[in-house]
């Protein structure tokens, strides 16, 4: 076997060959139906790639996808650990983030339209819904970690009721904020040329990153998530870890709440981070983590959130409706769960290993 | 109080407090709301006329959770077919019964898939559930994303033909001097008679018991020589079907069908499933627990509408609270249970 094509096998078994693909694929897919379907006949579109400066903001299609994945990322960073430390999702998160939405909003004024509040009630609100959040995330981790409650009937209960309590918040209206500063979280900060939601998603990236590989806690979550009761007898408090992970999922989920109510600079409950929760999980997936718990990677399901994001906006700008787009990530989520599928990969393994035994008898 | 948590099974400690429960909500609804006719009979039956459709899905949804799995797909499942039911009569002008049919053949194409997805690739239930929940609300902004409504002679007919109950115990006398008999819909005899069906297999076919077995432990049942995935599929299949008749009963109700419909849903059903006595676990439950379930949230929802100023959203927040309530009991109850053994 020469160098190049263990190089070559390096790079596609490794884990984030799949997550980078299935980003080139969309982004190919998007260029070639643009090409074809563009507004003046069929010409080579690259327009999908271009990316322009205006009033000192980095503007261009790329740059939409990655701000509005933003939210997402962070998103998919939560659920990563909690796919990881306790082999579930936490479904809750889309509600969680109109719940912390409406709290903001509801710190900031009593009124349908805020006009005007000042910086120390800003700063306040936004402490309130990230508490509110992490709230969530501790009743979310309680139910799972110390009731030994399957994730997904634990995180049921505020992904109905939370979305509830969000409407009973904003009395079911849709509150509206008119003031510039609270567009900013959504769009951009003043002479700031990058898109905040990827700012913020960068940050809590990077801290994760170091707080994860630079000590040991991205291990512990790991081995709480492979054997729960083996790390419980090596002597990790396996219980407070999965609750922490909880926790910071429910954090995330408020600062998505944030950043999304900030883009329309209004509280929708109905639809602030609908239908959010399977894209997280798509993101979780896609990155080549597995459902079942254990390891991870952060990286994967970062990519993997703006492969989702991509798709949603391609799909979109296709003028597929809103509310149709879930069938492709359902038929998407279905495919990766098949292929990830414990039954597939033992097949997929008996090939290989009946291939090598024939490639041996051979030589 | 633990002599009789120990003493008594999980499933009738849980049962017993529903009943408590609902019979001090139902009496404080006599009591708060009397001037509002809540005493009435019939506000009784509404309770099963507004909830048929619900009392189909959840008996569904207690079968799927005693073989120790779950379907969360249930709430969108409702949305598509009402959405099928009312575009292909509506639209298409398909005869009511082929209409149903053909939702019925949907429900198990559907319960095919999850079938083989959780029995056969050992995918988490929950998983499969997601991808069904988004597929089908996805589809239902295919079909239509507007809100359609459902008017056809037959169907009314199956939706809104009274049927009089002649009990003169029940029936209220009028002002000249007629007798006015409580009513039900036709929606609430399909709905006894799946809940009876499923509880006469459940409780006395091989298969009902193999789906007992398999939940209390799979690998038990393993040994014991049940074909566990083909039972497991079977499961599936079942719960496709019934939960596509629950829908169209559901849909006998509301006469319409749009993309937002029936959200939540899942959360009642499980809820109702949960609160009848049905463990998380798998291996415990019963069909008429589930009922009493689902009446404890129907009663909860009529107590929010008499009540007038309420939103709606209340009704969901406390069933919400209501099924981590009895989340917390089973597993404090099983814990008690265990401690005793030792």
């Amino acid at each position: 076997m020469n160098k190049e094509t263990s190089t070559l096998k390096r790079m596609v078994g490794h884990q984030l060959f799949m997550p980078i693909i299935s980003l080139i694929i969309v982004m190919l897919i998007t260029v070639v139906y643009k090409s074809l379907f563009g507004k003046d006949g069929v010409h080579l579109d690259l327009t999908f790639f271009q990316i322009q400066i205006t009033n000192g903001h980095l503007y261009g299609y790329l740059i939409d996808i990655l701000n509005h994945a933003g939210g997402l990322v962070i998103l998919a960073i939560g659920m990563t650990l909690t796919v990881a430390s306790s082999a579930g999702t936490d479904i809750s998160v889309g509600a969680v983030s109109a719940l912390c939405a409406a709290v903001c909003v509801r710190v900031l004024g009593r009124e349908n339209v805020v006009a005007d509040y000042s910086t120390g009630v800003y700063i306040l609100a936004f402490i309130a819904a990230m508490l509110v959040g992490a709230l969530c995330g501790v009743f979310n981790g309680y139910l799972v970690a110390y009731l030994d409650i399957q994730p997904m009937v634990a995180t049921l209960i505020l992904f109905t009721a939370g979305r509830g309590m969000a409407q009973l918040l904003v009395n079911g209206y849709i509150i509206y904020v008119r003031k510039e500063s609270y567009k900013w979280l959504g769009s951009f900060f003043p002479h700031i040329p990058l898109p905040s939601a990827l700012i913020v998603a960068m940050v809590v990236a990077v801290v994760m990153y170091l707080v994860l590989n630079k000590t040991a806690l991205g291990l512990y979550i790991q081995a709480v998530g492979i054997n729960k009761k083996a790390s419980h007898v090596v002597g990790l408090n396996s219980k407070m870890i999965i609750l922490l992970t909880y926790v910071f999922c429910g954090w995330c989920a408020s600062i998505n709440g944030l950043i999304k109510s900030s883009e329309i600079a209004s509280v929708d409950a109905n639809n602030i981070g609908l239908m959010m929760e399977l894209d997280a999980i798509l993101s979780v997936a896609i990155g080549g983590n597995s459902l079942g718990g254990g390891k991870f990677n952060l990286f994967g399901s970062i990519i993997g959130a703006v492969t989702i994001q991509a798709l949603s906006t391609v799909l979109l700008s296709m003028s597929v409706e809103s509310t149709q787009v879930p069938v492709f990530k359902a038929l998407l989520v279905a495919a990766i769960v098949v292929f990830q599928s414990p039954e597939i990969q033992r097949w997929r393994r008996n090939r290989k290993a009946r291939a090598a035994a024939a490639g041996k008898k051979v030589a | 109080m633990k002599n009789l948590i120990t003493k008594m099974s999980t499933q009738a400690f849980v049962i017993m407090v529903t009943i408590i429960l609902f019979i001090i909500m139902y009496a404080a609804g006599c009591v708060v709301y009397a001037d509002k006719n809540f005493t009435n009979i019939q506000v009784f039956f509404n309770l099963f006329i507004s909830n048929a459709g619900l009392i189909i899905i959840s008996a569904s949804m207690t079968m799927v959770m005693i073989s120790g799995g779950i379907d969360i797909s249930v709430g969108s499942q409702v949305a598509l077919v009402c959405m099928m039911m009312c575009d292909l009569v509506m639209n298409k002008h398909v005869p009511t019964a082929a209409a149903i049919a053909i939702c019925i053949v949907y429900g198990i194409v559907y319960g095919i898939y999850a079938g083989v997805m959780v029995a056969y690739l050992n995918i988490q239930p929950f998983i499969v559930g997601l991808s069904g929940m988004f597929f089908a609300r996805g589809m239902t902004a295919v079909i239509n994303t507007g809100m359609l409504s459902i008017a056809d002679k037959t169907f009314d007919v199956l939706a809104k033909t009274k049927i009089m109950i002649p009990i003169d115990f029940l029936a209220k006398v009028n002002k000249r001097g007629m007798k006015i008999y409580p009513n039900l819909y036709p929606s609430v005899i399909i709905a006894f008679l799946v809940l009876v069906i499923m509880f006469v297999m459940l409780k006395y076919t091989k298969f009902g018991r193999a789906i007992y077995a398999i939940g209390g432990n799979e690998q038990s049942a393993l040994l014991m020589g049940l074909n566990v995935k083909k039972t497991k599929f079977l499961v599936y299949l079942l719960d496709g079907a019934i939960v596509a008749l629950g829908s169209v009963v559901y849909c006998m109700n509301t006469c319409g069908g749009f993309v937002a419909q029936a959200q939540g849903l899942e959360m009642d059903a499980i809820a109702a499933a949960v609160i009848g006595g049905t463990s998380l676990m798998g291996g415990v439950g019963n069909v008429f627990g589930t009922l009493l379930g689902v009446m404890t949230k129907a009663t909860i929802e009529a107590l929010v509408s008499f009540q007038g100023s309420l939103s709606s959203w209340w009704a969901k927040i406390i069933i919400a609270t209501l099924l981590a309530f009895f989340i917390i009991l089973q597993s404090i109850i099983t814990r008690i249970k265990a401690k005793a053994r030792d």
